[in-house]
Protein backbone atom coordinates (compact mmCIF):
# COMPACT_ATOMS: atom_id res chain seq x y z
CA UNK A 1 0.00 0.00 0.00
CA UNK A 2 2.84 2.06 1.38
CA UNK A 3 4.48 1.27 -2.05
CA UNK A 4 1.72 2.27 -4.45
CA UNK A 5 1.50 5.42 -2.69
CA UNK A 6 5.03 6.18 -3.47
CA UNK A 7 4.94 5.18 -6.95
CA UNK A 8 1.67 7.04 -7.51
CA UNK A 9 3.69 10.16 -5.84
CA UNK A 10 6.68 9.37 -8.42
CA UNK A 11 4.16 9.59 -11.82
CA UNK A 12 2.93 12.77 -10.02
CA UNK A 13 6.02 14.71 -9.42
CA UNK A 14 7.31 13.23 -13.04
CA UNK A 15 4.61 14.10 -14.78
CA UNK A 16 4.02 17.73 -13.35
CA UNK A 17 7.61 18.38 -14.64
CA UNK A 18 6.84 17.47 -17.80
CA UNK A 19 3.37 19.69 -17.99
CA UNK A 20 4.26 22.73 -19.01
CA UNK A 21 4.46 25.61 -16.59
CA UNK A 22 2.02 29.00 -16.91
CA UNK A 23 2.76 30.15 -20.11
CA UNK A 24 6.64 32.38 -19.26
CA UNK A 25 6.40 36.01 -19.58
CA UNK A 26 8.40 36.78 -23.10
CA UNK A 27 10.19 40.19 -22.22
CA UNK A 28 10.02 42.24 -25.26
CA UNK A 29 13.67 43.79 -25.58
CA UNK A 30 14.15 47.00 -27.30
CA UNK A 31 17.56 48.50 -27.63
CA UNK A 32 18.81 51.91 -29.45
CA UNK A 33 18.78 55.89 -29.71
CA UNK A 34 19.55 57.39 -26.43
CA UNK A 35 17.57 60.63 -28.04
CA UNK A 36 14.74 57.99 -27.77
CA UNK A 37 15.39 56.09 -24.45
CA UNK A 38 13.29 58.38 -22.32
CA UNK A 39 9.95 58.56 -24.93
CA UNK A 40 10.16 54.62 -25.27
CA UNK A 41 11.03 53.94 -21.89
CA UNK A 42 7.95 56.35 -20.93
CA UNK A 43 5.24 54.34 -23.42
CA UNK A 44 6.53 51.17 -22.43
CA UNK A 45 5.39 52.21 -18.84
CA UNK A 46 2.25 53.59 -19.74
CA UNK A 47 1.21 50.31 -22.05
CA UNK A 48 2.60 48.10 -19.53
CA UNK A 49 0.30 50.01 -16.79
CA UNK A 50 -2.88 49.59 -19.42
CA UNK A 51 -1.71 45.83 -20.60
CA UNK A 52 -1.74 42.74 -17.93
CA UNK A 53 1.30 40.55 -18.80
CA UNK A 54 2.78 42.84 -21.08
CA UNK A 55 6.68 43.05 -20.50
CA UNK A 56 9.10 45.69 -22.14
CA UNK A 57 12.80 46.55 -21.31
CA UNK A 58 14.35 49.05 -22.80
CA UNK A 59 17.92 50.33 -22.63
CA UNK A 60 19.74 52.79 -24.82
CA UNK A 61 23.03 52.94 -26.19
CA UNK A 62 22.63 54.61 -29.18
CA UNK A 63 21.09 53.86 -32.66
CA UNK A 64 24.13 51.79 -33.55
CA UNK A 65 23.82 49.36 -30.84
CA UNK A 66 20.47 48.87 -31.39
CA UNK A 67 20.75 48.17 -34.82
CA UNK A 68 23.45 45.78 -34.39
CA UNK A 69 21.39 44.10 -31.13
CA UNK A 70 18.76 43.51 -34.17
CA UNK A 71 20.94 42.27 -36.49
CA UNK A 72 22.36 39.81 -34.24
CA UNK A 73 18.82 39.00 -32.75
CA UNK A 74 19.87 39.72 -29.16
CA UNK A 75 16.90 42.56 -29.32
CA UNK A 76 13.34 42.43 -30.64
CA UNK A 77 12.99 46.20 -31.24
CA UNK A 78 15.52 48.70 -32.49
CA UNK A 79 15.54 52.12 -32.00
CA UNK A 80 17.24 54.61 -34.16
CA UNK A 81 17.03 58.44 -34.43
CA UNK A 82 18.75 58.04 -38.27
CA UNK A 83 18.21 55.88 -41.12
CA UNK A 84 19.38 52.47 -41.38
CA UNK A 85 22.74 52.73 -43.77
CA UNK A 86 22.78 50.35 -46.86
CA UNK A 87 25.48 48.38 -45.31
CA UNK A 88 23.68 47.67 -42.21
CA UNK A 89 20.63 46.51 -44.04
CA UNK A 90 23.09 44.42 -45.87
CA UNK A 91 24.52 42.70 -42.83
CA UNK A 92 20.76 42.37 -41.83
CA UNK A 93 20.20 40.32 -45.06
CA UNK A 94 23.30 38.13 -44.53
CA UNK A 95 22.09 37.05 -40.84
CA UNK A 96 18.57 36.22 -42.11
CA UNK A 97 17.04 39.16 -40.46
CA UNK A 98 14.76 41.38 -43.03
CA UNK A 99 14.16 44.68 -41.08
CA UNK A 100 11.10 46.56 -41.58
CA UNK A 101 11.04 50.30 -40.17
CA UNK A 102 8.03 51.84 -38.06
CA UNK A 103 8.09 55.87 -37.47
CA UNK A 104 7.16 56.07 -34.12
CA UNK A 105 7.68 60.17 -33.34
CA UNK A 106 9.17 62.73 -35.05
CA UNK A 107 11.93 64.91 -33.32
CA UNK A 108 11.78 68.62 -34.52
CA UNK A 109 12.42 71.62 -33.05
CA UNK A 110 11.37 75.20 -33.43
CA UNK A 111 13.44 78.41 -33.47
CA UNK A 112 12.06 81.00 -31.32
CA UNK A 113 13.25 84.91 -30.86
CA UNK A 114 11.96 87.67 -29.29
CA UNK A 115 8.54 89.01 -30.40
CA UNK A 116 10.21 92.34 -31.04
CA UNK A 117 13.10 91.04 -33.64
CA UNK A 118 11.79 91.68 -37.08
CA UNK A 119 13.74 88.96 -38.63
CA UNK A 120 10.53 86.27 -39.83
CA UNK A 121 12.82 83.51 -41.72
CA UNK A 122 16.30 81.74 -41.14
CA UNK A 123 18.10 78.87 -42.84
CA UNK A 124 18.76 75.92 -41.78
CA UNK A 125 22.76 76.99 -41.97
CA UNK A 126 22.02 80.43 -40.52
CA UNK A 127 20.83 78.76 -37.38
CA UNK A 128 24.14 76.78 -37.22
CA UNK A 129 26.13 79.60 -38.01
CA UNK A 130 24.36 81.85 -34.95
CA UNK A 131 24.61 78.36 -32.34
CA UNK A 132 28.60 77.50 -33.21
CA UNK A 133 29.29 81.55 -32.04
CA UNK A 134 30.32 82.54 -36.05
CA UNK A 135 27.34 85.30 -35.89
CA UNK A 136 27.62 87.59 -33.06
CA UNK A 137 24.87 90.21 -34.53
CA UNK A 138 21.37 89.96 -35.81
CA UNK A 139 22.53 92.12 -38.98
CA UNK A 140 24.52 89.41 -40.44
CA UNK A 141 21.15 87.30 -41.02
CA UNK A 142 19.20 90.32 -41.88
CA UNK A 143 17.88 91.42 -38.79
CA UNK A 144 18.57 94.50 -36.58
CA UNK A 145 22.20 95.66 -35.30
CA UNK A 146 21.82 93.38 -31.89
CA UNK A 147 24.21 91.45 -30.15
CA UNK A 148 22.72 87.51 -30.43
CA UNK A 149 21.96 85.97 -27.34
CA UNK A 150 21.87 81.84 -27.29
CA UNK A 151 19.65 79.96 -24.93
CA UNK A 152 19.98 76.68 -25.30
CA UNK A 153 19.75 73.17 -23.39
CA UNK A 154 22.37 71.45 -21.66
CA UNK A 155 24.99 69.12 -22.90
CA UNK A 156 23.30 65.63 -21.99
CA UNK A 157 19.72 66.72 -23.33
CA UNK A 158 18.58 65.01 -26.47
CA UNK A 159 18.00 68.45 -27.75
CA UNK A 160 21.23 69.41 -27.28
CA UNK A 161 22.63 66.55 -29.29
CA UNK A 162 19.73 66.68 -31.96
CA UNK A 163 21.15 70.40 -32.40
CA UNK A 164 24.72 69.37 -32.38
CA UNK A 165 24.30 66.96 -34.77
CA UNK A 166 21.55 68.11 -37.13
CA UNK A 167 21.93 71.99 -37.51
CA UNK A 168 25.31 72.56 -35.83
CA UNK A 169 26.87 69.87 -38.21
CA UNK A 170 28.53 67.91 -35.47
CA UNK A 171 30.46 70.97 -34.51
CA UNK A 172 31.01 72.65 -30.70
CA UNK A 173 28.41 74.90 -29.74
CA UNK A 174 29.46 78.72 -28.81
CA UNK A 175 30.61 78.60 -25.36
CA UNK A 176 28.64 82.11 -24.73
CA UNK A 177 25.23 79.95 -25.09
CA UNK A 178 22.70 80.12 -21.95
CA UNK A 179 22.48 77.05 -20.97
CA UNK A 180 18.88 76.86 -19.24
CA UNK A 181 17.41 74.44 -17.16
CA UNK A 182 14.57 73.05 -19.41
CA UNK A 183 12.59 74.19 -22.03
CA UNK A 184 10.41 76.44 -19.68
CA UNK A 185 13.37 78.62 -18.91
CA UNK A 186 14.21 79.21 -22.39
CA UNK A 187 11.00 80.60 -22.87
CA UNK A 188 10.83 82.53 -19.89
CA UNK A 189 14.41 84.09 -20.68
CA UNK A 190 13.77 84.93 -24.37
CA UNK A 191 10.10 87.05 -23.52
CA UNK A 192 12.86 88.81 -21.77
CA UNK A 193 15.71 89.15 -23.86
CA UNK A 194 15.25 91.11 -27.12
CA UNK A 195 18.22 89.52 -28.65
CA UNK A 196 17.62 86.36 -27.39
CA UNK A 197 17.15 83.12 -29.78
CA UNK A 198 16.15 80.01 -29.04
CA UNK A 199 15.13 76.02 -29.46
CA UNK A 200 12.51 74.03 -27.51
CA UNK A 201 10.20 71.54 -28.63
CA UNK A 202 6.90 72.39 -30.23
CA UNK A 203 4.87 71.72 -26.99
CA UNK A 204 6.29 74.40 -24.64
CA UNK A 205 5.15 77.36 -27.55
CA UNK A 206 1.48 77.45 -26.35
CA UNK A 207 0.02 78.89 -23.01
CA UNK A 208 -2.82 77.36 -22.15
CA UNK A 209 -5.49 79.12 -24.32
CA UNK A 210 -3.26 77.24 -27.20
CA UNK A 211 -1.86 80.41 -28.58
CA UNK A 212 1.53 81.26 -29.00
CA UNK A 213 3.05 82.36 -25.63
CA UNK A 214 3.15 86.54 -25.76
CA UNK A 215 6.07 87.85 -26.23
CA UNK A 216 7.98 84.88 -28.55
CA UNK A 217 7.96 84.81 -31.98
CA UNK A 218 8.57 81.45 -33.57
CA UNK A 219 10.73 81.62 -36.98
CA UNK A 220 10.18 79.89 -39.94
CA UNK A 221 12.91 77.70 -41.32
CA UNK A 222 13.93 77.31 -45.18
CA UNK A 223 16.35 74.26 -46.42
CA UNK A 224 18.25 76.79 -48.46
CA UNK A 225 18.71 80.39 -48.92
CA UNK A 226 15.88 81.31 -50.96
CA UNK A 227 13.94 78.54 -50.38
CA UNK A 228 10.44 78.61 -48.96
CA UNK A 229 10.04 78.78 -45.28
CA UNK A 230 8.13 76.78 -43.31
CA UNK A 231 6.71 77.26 -39.37
CA UNK A 232 6.84 74.11 -37.03
CA UNK A 233 3.33 74.79 -36.25
CA UNK A 234 2.25 74.09 -39.31
CA UNK A 235 0.75 70.26 -39.21
CA UNK A 236 1.21 69.63 -42.75
CA UNK A 237 4.72 70.96 -42.92
CA UNK A 238 5.92 68.64 -40.30
CA UNK A 239 4.09 65.71 -41.33
CA UNK A 240 5.34 66.05 -44.95
CA UNK A 241 8.64 66.64 -43.72
CA UNK A 242 9.02 69.94 -45.22
CA UNK A 243 10.04 71.31 -41.64
CA UNK A 244 13.81 71.12 -42.01
CA UNK A 245 14.48 70.85 -38.59
CA UNK A 246 12.87 68.07 -37.95
CA UNK A 247 13.83 63.84 -38.15
CA UNK A 248 11.53 60.69 -37.93
CA UNK A 249 12.31 58.24 -35.04
CA UNK A 250 12.42 55.06 -36.30
CA UNK A 251 11.72 51.37 -34.36
CA UNK A 252 12.47 48.48 -36.65
CA UNK A 253 11.77 44.86 -36.49
CA UNK A 254 12.94 41.20 -37.72
CA UNK A 255 10.36 40.71 -40.26
CA UNK A 256 6.66 41.47 -39.97
CA UNK A 257 5.86 41.90 -35.96
CA UNK A 258 4.04 39.45 -34.29
CA UNK A 259 1.60 38.99 -31.43
CA UNK A 260 3.23 41.17 -28.82
CA UNK A 261 5.77 43.59 -30.46
CA UNK A 262 2.67 43.83 -33.59
CA UNK A 263 0.17 44.97 -30.58
CA UNK A 264 3.38 47.43 -28.44
CA UNK A 265 3.86 48.97 -32.31
CA UNK A 266 -0.02 49.43 -33.43
CA UNK A 267 -0.55 51.04 -29.31
CA UNK A 268 2.79 53.41 -30.26
CA UNK A 269 1.58 54.90 -33.42
CA UNK A 270 -2.15 54.83 -32.44
CA UNK A 271 -4.13 57.85 -30.67
CA UNK A 272 -2.88 56.72 -27.05
CA UNK A 273 0.56 56.59 -27.92
CA UNK A 274 0.84 59.58 -30.29
CA UNK A 275 -0.92 61.45 -27.19
CA UNK A 276 2.22 60.79 -25.52
CA UNK A 277 4.65 61.31 -28.02
CA UNK A 278 3.21 65.06 -28.00
CA UNK A 279 3.25 65.37 -24.54
CA UNK A 280 6.91 64.57 -24.20
CA UNK A 281 7.53 67.18 -26.74
CA UNK A 282 8.30 65.51 -29.98
CA UNK A 283 6.31 65.70 -33.39
CA UNK A 284 3.60 62.97 -33.93
CA UNK A 285 3.55 60.35 -36.91
CA UNK A 286 1.08 62.40 -38.76
CA UNK A 287 -1.62 61.32 -41.67
CA UNK A 288 1.52 61.80 -44.14
CA UNK A 289 4.18 59.85 -45.72
CA UNK A 290 5.39 58.50 -42.72
CA UNK A 291 1.47 56.88 -41.70
CA UNK A 292 2.20 55.53 -45.12
CA UNK A 293 5.03 53.97 -44.63
CA UNK A 294 4.30 52.45 -40.86
CA UNK A 295 1.30 51.05 -42.49
CA UNK A 296 2.74 49.09 -45.16
CA UNK A 297 5.36 47.74 -42.87
CA UNK A 298 2.63 46.13 -40.24
CA UNK A 299 1.58 44.02 -44.06
CA UNK B 1 20.63 50.76 44.35
CA UNK B 2 19.34 54.62 43.38
CA UNK B 3 22.30 55.96 42.66
CA UNK B 4 23.60 53.08 40.44
CA UNK B 5 20.45 53.88 37.92
CA UNK B 6 22.15 57.04 37.84
CA UNK B 7 25.48 56.17 36.80
CA UNK B 8 23.92 53.70 34.17
CA UNK B 9 21.71 56.23 32.52
CA UNK B 10 24.73 59.03 33.20
CA UNK B 11 27.13 56.37 31.11
CA UNK B 12 24.32 55.41 28.48
CA UNK B 13 23.60 59.05 27.29
CA UNK B 14 27.18 59.92 27.42
CA UNK B 15 27.53 56.96 25.37
CA UNK B 16 24.65 58.45 23.35
CA UNK B 17 26.56 61.80 22.49
CA UNK B 18 29.87 60.22 21.57
CA UNK B 19 28.10 57.87 19.33
CA UNK B 20 26.78 61.26 17.66
CA UNK B 21 29.86 63.30 17.59
CA UNK B 22 31.82 60.12 15.59
CA UNK B 23 28.92 59.64 13.44
CA UNK B 24 28.70 63.10 12.12
CA UNK B 25 32.94 62.85 11.73
CA UNK B 26 32.02 59.61 10.02
CA UNK B 27 29.85 61.16 8.17
CA UNK B 28 32.30 63.77 6.59
CA UNK B 29 35.16 61.37 6.38
CA UNK B 30 33.22 59.02 4.13
CA UNK B 31 31.89 61.84 1.66
CA UNK B 32 35.49 63.48 1.17
CA UNK B 33 36.53 59.87 0.72
CA UNK B 34 33.78 58.86 -2.19
CA UNK B 35 34.49 62.03 -3.76
CA UNK B 36 38.29 61.24 -3.68
CA UNK B 37 37.86 57.62 -4.87
CA UNK B 38 35.22 58.53 -7.40
CA UNK B 39 37.26 61.69 -8.46
CA UNK B 40 40.94 60.30 -9.04
CA UNK B 41 40.04 58.42 -12.17
CA UNK B 42 39.04 61.42 -14.35
CA UNK B 43 42.87 61.88 -13.86
CA UNK B 44 43.74 58.91 -15.94
CA UNK B 45 42.94 61.09 -18.64
CA UNK B 46 43.05 64.43 -17.89
CA UNK B 47 45.80 66.61 -16.70
CA UNK B 48 45.14 68.14 -13.26
CA UNK B 49 47.28 71.13 -14.61
CA UNK B 50 44.64 71.36 -17.50
CA UNK B 51 41.88 70.39 -15.37
CA UNK B 52 42.47 73.64 -12.72
CA UNK B 53 43.94 76.15 -15.54
CA UNK B 54 41.90 75.79 -18.82
CA UNK B 55 38.92 77.53 -19.00
CA UNK B 56 37.38 75.37 -21.74
CA UNK B 57 34.53 73.20 -20.41
CA UNK B 58 33.22 71.04 -23.46
CA UNK B 59 33.08 67.13 -22.55
CA UNK B 60 30.24 66.25 -24.95
CA UNK B 61 32.02 68.27 -27.64
CA UNK B 62 32.12 65.96 -31.32
CA UNK B 63 35.63 68.23 -32.19
CA UNK B 64 37.71 67.32 -29.00
CA UNK B 65 36.19 66.61 -25.17
CA UNK B 66 38.06 69.51 -22.97
CA UNK B 67 37.93 69.52 -19.28
CA UNK B 68 38.82 73.16 -17.51
CA UNK B 69 37.30 73.98 -14.84
CA UNK B 70 38.79 77.63 -14.32
CA UNK B 71 36.00 79.11 -15.36
CA UNK B 72 33.63 77.59 -13.16
CA UNK B 73 35.55 78.08 -10.48
CA UNK B 74 35.94 82.11 -11.31
CA UNK B 75 32.01 82.17 -11.84
CA UNK B 76 31.50 80.53 -7.90
CA UNK B 77 33.95 83.30 -6.93
CA UNK B 78 32.54 86.09 -8.85
CA UNK B 79 28.52 85.34 -7.30
CA UNK B 80 29.56 84.31 -4.16
CA UNK B 81 31.87 87.54 -3.40
CA UNK B 82 29.10 89.82 -4.68
CA UNK B 83 26.94 88.00 -2.70
CA UNK B 84 28.69 88.52 0.40
CA UNK B 85 29.55 92.69 -0.59
CA UNK B 86 25.82 93.06 -0.42
CA UNK B 87 24.76 91.16 1.94
CA UNK B 88 27.72 91.06 4.79
CA UNK B 89 26.85 95.11 5.34
CA UNK B 90 23.11 94.98 5.18
CA UNK B 91 23.33 91.74 7.36
CA UNK B 92 25.13 93.48 10.22
CA UNK B 93 22.99 96.51 10.06
CA UNK B 94 19.86 94.76 10.36
CA UNK B 95 21.51 92.71 13.48
CA UNK B 96 22.47 95.74 14.72
CA UNK B 97 19.57 97.58 14.32
CA UNK B 98 17.00 94.56 15.93
CA UNK B 99 19.22 94.29 18.94
CA UNK B 100 20.06 97.75 19.48
CA UNK B 101 17.79 100.37 17.77
CA UNK B 102 14.26 98.29 17.70
CA UNK B 103 11.25 98.59 20.01
CA UNK B 104 11.05 95.24 21.35
CA UNK B 105 7.15 94.77 19.56
CA UNK B 106 8.74 95.45 16.44
CA UNK B 107 11.63 92.84 17.14
CA UNK B 108 9.37 90.33 18.02
CA UNK B 109 7.38 90.68 14.53
CA UNK B 110 10.77 91.60 12.59
CA UNK B 111 13.03 88.53 13.93
CA UNK B 112 10.58 85.53 13.02
CA UNK B 113 9.92 87.20 9.48
CA UNK B 114 13.89 87.29 8.80
CA UNK B 115 13.87 83.70 9.91
CA UNK B 116 10.53 82.72 7.65
CA UNK B 117 12.78 84.30 4.45
CA UNK B 118 15.26 81.21 5.19
CA UNK B 119 12.38 78.88 4.64
CA UNK B 120 11.39 80.41 1.06
CA UNK B 121 12.35 76.94 -1.23
CA UNK B 122 15.55 77.78 -3.43
CA UNK B 123 13.44 77.09 -6.68
CA UNK B 124 11.03 79.76 -5.72
CA UNK B 125 14.14 82.54 -5.35
CA UNK B 126 15.45 81.41 -8.72
CA UNK B 127 12.17 81.55 -10.41
CA UNK B 128 12.33 85.59 -9.08
CA UNK B 129 15.40 85.87 -10.50
CA UNK B 130 14.61 84.60 -13.66
CA UNK B 131 10.84 86.67 -14.09
CA UNK B 132 11.83 89.16 -11.77
CA UNK B 133 15.60 90.27 -10.95
CA UNK B 134 16.95 89.40 -14.07
CA UNK B 135 14.74 91.53 -15.94
CA UNK B 136 15.10 94.49 -13.50
CA UNK B 137 18.94 94.28 -13.70
CA UNK B 138 18.52 94.18 -18.02
CA UNK B 139 16.55 97.77 -17.43
CA UNK B 140 18.86 99.14 -15.15
CA UNK B 141 22.27 98.00 -16.78
CA UNK B 142 20.97 98.01 -20.32
CA UNK B 143 21.92 94.98 -21.20
CA UNK B 144 19.56 92.29 -23.37
CA UNK B 145 18.77 89.69 -20.32
CA UNK B 146 19.39 89.32 -16.71
CA UNK B 147 21.11 85.81 -16.17
CA UNK B 148 24.31 87.25 -15.60
CA UNK B 149 26.42 87.34 -11.79
CA UNK B 150 24.73 89.81 -10.84
CA UNK B 151 21.52 88.31 -10.75
CA UNK B 152 23.03 85.09 -9.09
CA UNK B 153 24.61 87.65 -6.38
CA UNK B 154 21.47 89.77 -5.29
CA UNK B 155 19.23 86.29 -4.84
CA UNK B 156 22.17 83.81 -3.14
CA UNK B 157 22.95 87.95 -0.83
CA UNK B 158 18.62 87.62 -0.22
CA UNK B 159 19.28 83.97 0.76
CA UNK B 160 22.45 84.28 3.04
CA UNK B 161 20.57 87.18 5.08
CA UNK B 162 18.66 85.27 7.67
CA UNK B 163 21.66 83.45 8.99
CA UNK B 164 23.81 86.46 9.07
CA UNK B 165 21.20 88.56 10.57
CA UNK B 166 20.40 86.14 12.82
CA UNK B 167 23.20 84.75 14.53
CA UNK B 168 24.83 88.08 14.24
CA UNK B 169 21.79 89.48 16.27
CA UNK B 170 22.25 86.36 18.78
CA UNK B 171 25.84 87.49 19.08
CA UNK B 172 24.94 91.03 19.98
CA UNK B 173 22.56 89.96 22.06
CA UNK B 174 24.79 87.66 23.78
CA UNK B 175 27.37 90.96 24.34
CA UNK B 176 27.02 91.24 28.63
CA UNK B 177 24.78 93.93 29.58
CA UNK B 178 27.68 95.22 31.80
CA UNK B 179 29.98 96.38 28.83
CA UNK B 180 27.61 98.03 26.57
CA UNK B 181 26.57 99.76 30.01
CA UNK B 182 30.05 100.43 31.35
CA UNK B 183 30.37 102.20 27.75
CA UNK B 184 27.32 104.66 28.37
CA UNK B 185 28.49 105.59 31.62
CA UNK B 186 31.18 106.78 30.34
CA UNK B 187 29.90 109.10 28.45
CA UNK B 188 29.87 107.09 24.84
CA UNK B 189 26.73 107.63 22.87
CA UNK B 190 24.67 104.66 21.32
CA UNK B 191 26.04 104.70 18.33
CA UNK B 192 29.88 104.92 19.71
CA UNK B 193 28.78 101.82 22.00
CA UNK B 194 27.11 100.07 19.47
CA UNK B 195 30.19 100.41 16.79
CA UNK B 196 33.32 100.48 19.22
CA UNK B 197 32.23 98.30 22.06
CA UNK B 198 29.21 96.21 21.43
CA UNK B 199 30.18 94.69 17.55
CA UNK B 200 33.82 94.06 18.92
CA UNK B 201 32.94 92.28 21.68
CA UNK B 202 30.44 89.98 19.30
CA UNK B 203 32.82 89.94 16.45
CA UNK B 204 33.33 86.13 16.96
CA UNK B 205 29.86 85.70 16.56
CA UNK B 206 29.34 88.05 13.13
CA UNK B 207 32.28 86.31 11.48
CA UNK B 208 30.88 82.67 11.93
CA UNK B 209 27.56 84.07 10.50
CA UNK B 210 29.45 85.24 7.87
CA UNK B 211 30.96 82.33 7.16
CA UNK B 212 27.63 80.05 7.39
CA UNK B 213 26.02 82.69 5.37
CA UNK B 214 29.06 82.24 2.94
CA UNK B 215 29.07 78.63 2.98
CA UNK B 216 25.24 78.69 2.02
CA UNK B 217 26.02 80.90 -0.77
CA UNK B 218 28.65 78.54 -2.50
CA UNK B 219 26.85 75.28 -1.98
CA UNK B 220 23.72 76.98 -3.82
CA UNK B 221 22.50 74.96 -6.53
CA UNK B 222 19.32 75.88 -7.86
CA UNK B 223 18.90 79.32 -7.42
CA UNK B 224 21.92 80.05 -9.47
CA UNK B 225 20.96 77.54 -12.04
CA UNK B 226 18.24 79.54 -12.72
CA UNK B 227 19.00 82.63 -12.21
CA UNK B 228 22.86 83.36 -13.84
CA UNK B 229 21.93 81.30 -17.71
CA UNK B 230 25.01 78.77 -16.90
CA UNK B 231 26.99 79.91 -20.36
CA UNK B 232 30.39 77.92 -20.33
CA UNK B 233 32.48 81.33 -21.24
CA UNK B 234 34.71 82.76 -19.30
CA UNK B 235 33.10 85.54 -17.44
CA UNK B 236 34.80 89.13 -17.93
CA UNK B 237 32.65 90.79 -15.59
CA UNK B 238 29.92 90.63 -13.14
CA UNK B 239 27.35 91.52 -16.09
CA UNK B 240 28.67 88.46 -18.09
CA UNK B 241 26.73 84.88 -17.75
CA UNK B 242 28.69 82.70 -15.58
CA UNK B 243 28.21 79.01 -14.69
CA UNK B 244 29.15 78.08 -10.70
CA UNK B 245 30.66 75.00 -10.28
CA UNK B 246 27.35 73.68 -8.61
CA UNK B 247 25.42 74.75 -11.32
CA UNK B 248 28.14 72.36 -13.67
CA UNK B 249 27.60 69.37 -11.42
CA UNK B 250 23.73 69.79 -11.44
CA UNK B 251 23.40 70.12 -15.27
CA UNK B 252 25.30 67.15 -16.20
CA UNK B 253 25.50 64.52 -13.27
CA UNK B 254 21.54 64.27 -14.19
CA UNK B 255 22.16 62.34 -17.35
CA UNK B 256 25.83 61.73 -17.69
CA UNK B 257 26.77 57.95 -18.56
CA UNK B 258 28.25 56.38 -15.48
CA UNK B 259 31.96 55.19 -14.96
CA UNK B 260 33.06 57.61 -18.16
CA UNK B 261 35.57 60.30 -17.46
CA UNK B 262 33.04 62.93 -17.85
CA UNK B 263 31.18 61.10 -14.92
CA UNK B 264 34.18 60.85 -12.71
CA UNK B 265 35.45 64.67 -14.16
CA UNK B 266 31.57 65.37 -12.48
CA UNK B 267 32.83 64.11 -8.93
CA UNK B 268 36.34 66.16 -9.69
CA UNK B 269 34.73 69.86 -9.58
CA UNK B 270 32.75 68.16 -7.07
CA UNK B 271 36.24 67.20 -4.65
CA UNK B 272 37.47 70.79 -5.45
CA UNK B 273 34.55 72.57 -4.45
CA UNK B 274 34.55 70.49 -1.08
CA UNK B 275 38.42 71.59 -0.45
CA UNK B 276 37.53 75.43 -1.34
CA UNK B 277 34.23 74.97 1.24
CA UNK B 278 37.19 73.41 3.75
CA UNK B 279 39.55 75.98 3.17
CA UNK B 280 37.16 79.11 3.58
CA UNK B 281 35.90 77.08 7.26
CA UNK B 282 39.40 76.71 8.44
CA UNK B 283 40.26 80.35 7.57
CA UNK B 284 37.13 81.50 9.63
CA UNK B 285 38.60 79.21 12.39
CA UNK B 286 41.51 80.42 12.47
CA UNK B 287 40.60 84.03 12.77
CA UNK B 288 37.82 83.00 15.15
CA UNK B 289 40.23 81.59 17.48
CA UNK B 290 42.92 84.85 17.02
CA UNK B 291 39.95 87.10 17.95
CA UNK B 292 38.99 85.06 21.12
CA UNK B 293 42.89 84.96 22.19
CA UNK B 294 42.77 88.16 22.20
CA UNK B 295 39.73 88.96 23.91
CA UNK B 296 40.81 87.10 26.50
Amino acid sequence: MKKIATIALAALALFGGLLPAAPARKMIQIKGSDTMVNLVQILAEEYMGRTPGAAIAVSGGGSGTGITGLINQTCDLANSSREWKSKEIDQAWEKGVSPRFFVVAVDGLSIVVNEKNPLEKLTVAQVGALYRGDVKSWKAVGGPDQAVSLYGRQSNSGTYVFMQEFVLGNKNFSADMKEMNGNAQIIEGIIQDEGAVGYVGVGYLHDQTGRIRKGLKVLEISKEPGGPGFLPTDKAAVDSGAYPISRPLYMATNGKPKADVARFLAWIVGPEGQAIVEREGFFTVGEGPYKAANDKSFK
Amino acid sequence: MKKKRRDLEEAAIRAFFSACGVLAVLALAGIFLTLLVTAVPAFREIKPAEFLLSKTWDPTSPEKAEYGILSMVMSTLMVTGGAMLLAVPIGIAVAAYLSDVAHWRVREILKPVVEILAGIPSVVIGFLGLVLVGPALAKVFHTGNGLNAVNGSVLLAIMALPTIISISEDSLNAVPRAISEASLALGGSRWQTLLRVKLPAGLSGVIAATMLGMGRAIGETMTVLMATGNARAFPHGLLDSVRTMTSGIAIELGEVPYYTTHYYALFAIGLVLFVITFAVNLVADVVLRRYQEREQ
